[in-house]
């Protein structure tokens, strides 16, 4: 094939054209935007040995969400939601999120640590909010030096943002126990570090980290 | 035909859409690469990790116009002039949601390069398959959730159901464009090979009959996918040995007229690409409407969900212009080019039939992940 001063700008805009292909198949994975907003808090449970056996969450959905869930459930009296009639509900989330491994991540020094099918779990509906509650425990409980958690999405087509008022709690924790937690963006978020991505569980993008609720419990 | 000066504002033209895109993709690229950092390696600088550029703009724009959605249907419950700012907001949200990236306008965009499309029918085609997710959505909405008050378990059934068939529909009609467009690159490729498919073909022709012979025949293939036109004319020509007319058809290697292409045949091409696209509604636009029900407004819901639809059309029209502009130019680059040139262009769009059955096969599949359906 002939003539370089020809094939110069051909070539570049060729790659281009495939660099905006790879642009829109890569990006597509992993950029949207929130649908879904939660207002969560977690208590950490601790057993009297000072080891940690599970999380208690209670996500607080955003109105439109809200709404959506509740159409076409059935109450006794209009605009009222009683635990029961919201049972079935509570159970499809659960199971729902099983699936995104409850958008909750633990390493206990540094490894990962996997939880148990989630138990009572109940849905409240109050101020026009859906709150689901639900806890977790882990497989086997375990006595870190430090314990890590993180809440976010990797879609981040829901948005985690923790409680102002008591977002986090310790439950029955050793005195010794120090709690710090970051919020996404809060400009005390520090950089990445290696091996974050062993947090992601079953998405293709990891793109919600940026968006990562960190909580750390270190326990001297 | 082709003085310096032609040539050097063509490539000047090049370089100005070269230069937009780069600062586009970079930005893009690099907060795909910030986001997701393969290899675990620490940021520079230590910096947070912000969402910034203009990705990051658009998020947080659709983000914001998304939210207050919510809040003024319940405002418009009360004050109906309230509507109008719904309106607004819906339509800004479209612009914006549309302008991130998406499957939807990737898969149009590489249709259009696929095909010799004109930048009009660019535009027609983004104007149908928003107007028709928007139908789609308030056709799940309005019978799922109004007629039968099925619960959001049921519609959420129901869009996953269709989501799928949506990628099937996408992967099929990529695989048709593969079959077609892979015919004409193989036989650019043979014809790329002979020596004489260079810029000087024109003059050697006249003087080397032979060659002559030699080119008309791949060429007389190389257009036989296009239009019957061309291809009757090739033929007749090849029968009769060397006539000069033929020349003009083979020594340029462009493909054939963008306006030859819009035939009955071509628009049912293009409905096929819309359908397969817009079949799969938006969740946001699912949510809006059911919440608009709940509220008693469900018409302002639709009303929202179109006037998204347009500005989501207007985004993808202007994507689907600048794409077909692409291609022009690369035909325009290489017209003249003959063998290499063709080559180029079948090439590209070979490539483009490629990404579509791509994007079919890895939505299907989830190596891609489109927007979520709203499932829990």
């Amino acid at each position: 094939m002939k003539g370089p001063e020809v094939k110069l700008p051909m070539r570049r805009l060729l790659g281009l054209l495939l660099l905006a292909a790879a642009f829109a198949l890569g990006a597509t994975a992993a950029q949207a935007h929130p649908h879904v907003w939660i207002t969560a808090s977690s208590e950490f449970i601790y057993a009297p040995d000072g080891s940690i056996s599970g999380v208690r969450h209670a996500w607080t959905f955003d109105d439109m969400f809200s709404t959506y869930a509740l159409q076409g459930i059935e109450t006794k009296t209009k605009g009222v939601y009683s635990r029961e009639e919201l049972s079935s509900l509570a159970q499809t989330n659960v199971e729902s999120l099983k699936e995104y491994g409850f958008f909750t991540f633990a390493k206990a020094d540094g490894k990962k640590e996997k939880f148990q099918e989630p138990v009572d779990y109940f849905l409240e509906y109050k101020d026009a909010a859906l709150t689901l509650h639900f806890t977790l425990m882990l497989k086997t409980p375990v006595k870190p030096r430090q314990l890590a958690l993180e809440v976010f999405d990797p879609a981040f087509f829901i948005d985690f943002k923790y409680a102002d008022k008591d977002p986090i709690r310790l439950v029955g924790a050793p005195a010794a126990c120090q709690m710090k937690f970051e919020r996404p963006n809060d400009g005390t978020a520090n950089a990445q570090k290696l091996g974050e991505q062993n947090f992601m569980n079953g998405d293709n993008s990891n793109y919600g980290m940026m968006f990562a609720n960190k909580i750390t419990v270190d326990c001297p | 035909m082709k003085p310096e000066s032609r040539w050097s504002f063509a490539r000047g033209l090049a370089i100005c859409v070269a230069a937009a895109f780069a600062v586009l993709m970079i930005d893009g690229v690099l907060h795909v690469v910030m986001a997701q950092n393969p290899f675990g390696a620490p940021r520079p600088g230590g910096a947070e990790p912000q969402v910034g550029g203009i990705v990051g703009w658009l998020l947080t724009k659709q983000s914001e116009f998304y939210r207050e959605m919510s809040s003024t249907i319940r405002a418009a419950k009360l004050d109906g002039s309230a509507v109008w700012t719904l309106l607004a907001i819906s339509f800004a949200y479209g612009i914006f949601h549309a302008a991130g990236p998406g499957h939807g306008k990737a898969v149009i965009a590489s249709y259009l390069v696929a095909n010799q499309e004109t930048a009009r029918r660019g535009i027609v085609l983004s104007f149908a398959s928003a107007l028709m997710q928007s139908l789609v959505a308030v056709i799940i909405v309005g019978v799922c959730a109004w007629l039968l008050n099925a619960t959001a378990q049921t519609m959420c059934s129901a869009e996953k159901v269709i989501e799928i068939a949506s990628y099937a529909l996408i992967a099929a009609f990529g695989a048709r464009l593969v079959w077609t467009k892979g015919g004409g690159f193989i036989r650019a490729l043979q014809q790329a090979r002979p020596p004489q498919a260079t810029p000087a073909l024109a003059l050697a022709v006249h003087h080397d009959h032979a060659g002559h012979g030699h080119d008309h025949h791949h060429h007389d293939h190389s257009h036989s996918h296009a239009h019957a036109a061309h291809h009757d004319h090739a033929h007749g020509h090849d029968d009769h040995g060397h006539d000069h007319v033929h020349d003009e058809h083979c020594g340029h290697s462009h493909g054939p007229e963008p306006s030859e292409l819009a035939g009955p045949g071509g628009w049912r091409r293009g409905f096929g690409a819309i359908f397969a696209v817009g079949v799969r509604p938006c969740s946001g636009a699912i949510l809006v409407l059911v919440f608009a029900l709940a509220q008693g407004l469900f018409w302002a819901g639709i009303a929202a969900t179109f006037v998204m639809g347009l500005g989501t059309a207007i985004t993808v029209a202007t994507i689907a212009v600048i794409a077909v502009s692409a291609k022009d130019l690369a035909r325009r680059l290489s017209s003249g080019r003959e063998g290499g040139g063709a080559l180029i262009m079948r090439g590209l769009e070979f490539g483009a039939a490629g990404l579509v059955l791509l994007f079919g096969i890895g939505l299907l599949l989830g190596y891609l992940a489109a927007e979520r359906v709203t499932c829990f």
